[in-house]
């Protein structure tokens, strides 16, 4: 599944699209940015509430298809500038993370 | 290539915001060499991993990496505070970073193991006052 049609499927409002038709792999949750360098695959969707610009970094290191980010959190706009410009596709959700992570589950 | 690729940075000791660039340039730079993605995201998250201890403990250094035919030697120097108790900063979960590095996500103790982890070999040269050498390879 790409990442457009993942956000289609479930609603999740999309931020920051560089790459749309990106196919998706496997899920990985987190917020302690070193916790998910070591772990968060290639293509993974990642679900987080954290929204400093290093998340970017990491996103775009860690080769994540998308940054989902969970809780309603709101990045800044000079964040997704940077999304966009590292090519890191970012999506927002009003719903917990566990409940993300369940609507995700037979998708990746 | 009998010769090396160099790409060498200034790691900026102050700038949270600014960490990351040189591992986010070298990611793009290997990638104009064309090489396999899953050691350009090894190289990447362990320069990353070396970048944000240099801002966090050791007001920044130098970083290098260097490009061979069978390698990839990434070197961070900084004249930090070096490194007390090397067995102990290996250890997964363990950190000396502030509560204010903590909320910007970082200190979860698991820089040094990351490093090691994404690396066929890691060596640690430090001295406490003096600072710390790490030299990381991949091999290709």
């Amino acid at each position: 599944m790409t990442v457009k049609e993942l956000l289609d499927r479930h609603g999740f409002t999309a931020l920051s699209l560089p790459d749309p038709d990106r196919e998706v792999s496997g899920c990985y949750i987190g917020d302690l940015l070193s916790w998910v360098m070591g772990r968060a695959g290639s293509d993974n969707v990642w679900l987080t509430i954290m929204t400093n610009i290093n998340t970017v970094a990491v996103a775009s290191l860690t080769d994540v298809a998308l940054v989902l980010l969970t809780e309603n959190v709101q990045p800044e706009p000079e964040i997704l500038a940077a999304a966009k410009a590292k090519g890191v596709n970012v999506a927002s959700t009003e719903k917990p993370t566990f409940e993300a992570a369940v609507l995700l589950r037979d998708d990746v | 290539m009998s010769d090396k690729l160099n790409f060498h940075f200034d790691v900026d000791g102050e700038n949270f915001v600014s960490a990351g660039q040189a591992s986010v340039q070298v990611k793009k730079n290997l990638r104009e060499l064309g090489l396999p993605p899953e050691v350009i995201r090894r190289v990447s998250i362990a320069m990353y991993e070396g970048e944000i201890n240099m801002v966090i403990h050791a007001n920044g250094g130098f970083a290098d990496v260097d490009v061979y035919e069978d390698k990839i030697v990434i070197t961070l120097d900084d004249k930090g505070p070096g490194i007390k108790d090397i067995a102990l900063a290996m250890q997964e979960g363990y950190s000396t970073a502030s509560d204010q590095v903590r909320s910007l996500g970082f200190g979860a103790g698991m820089g040094l193991p990351n490093m090691k982890r994404y690396t066929d070999d890691m060596q640690i040269d430090t001295r406490v006052g003096v600072g710390t050498k790490i030299t990381m390879t991949i091999r290709l």
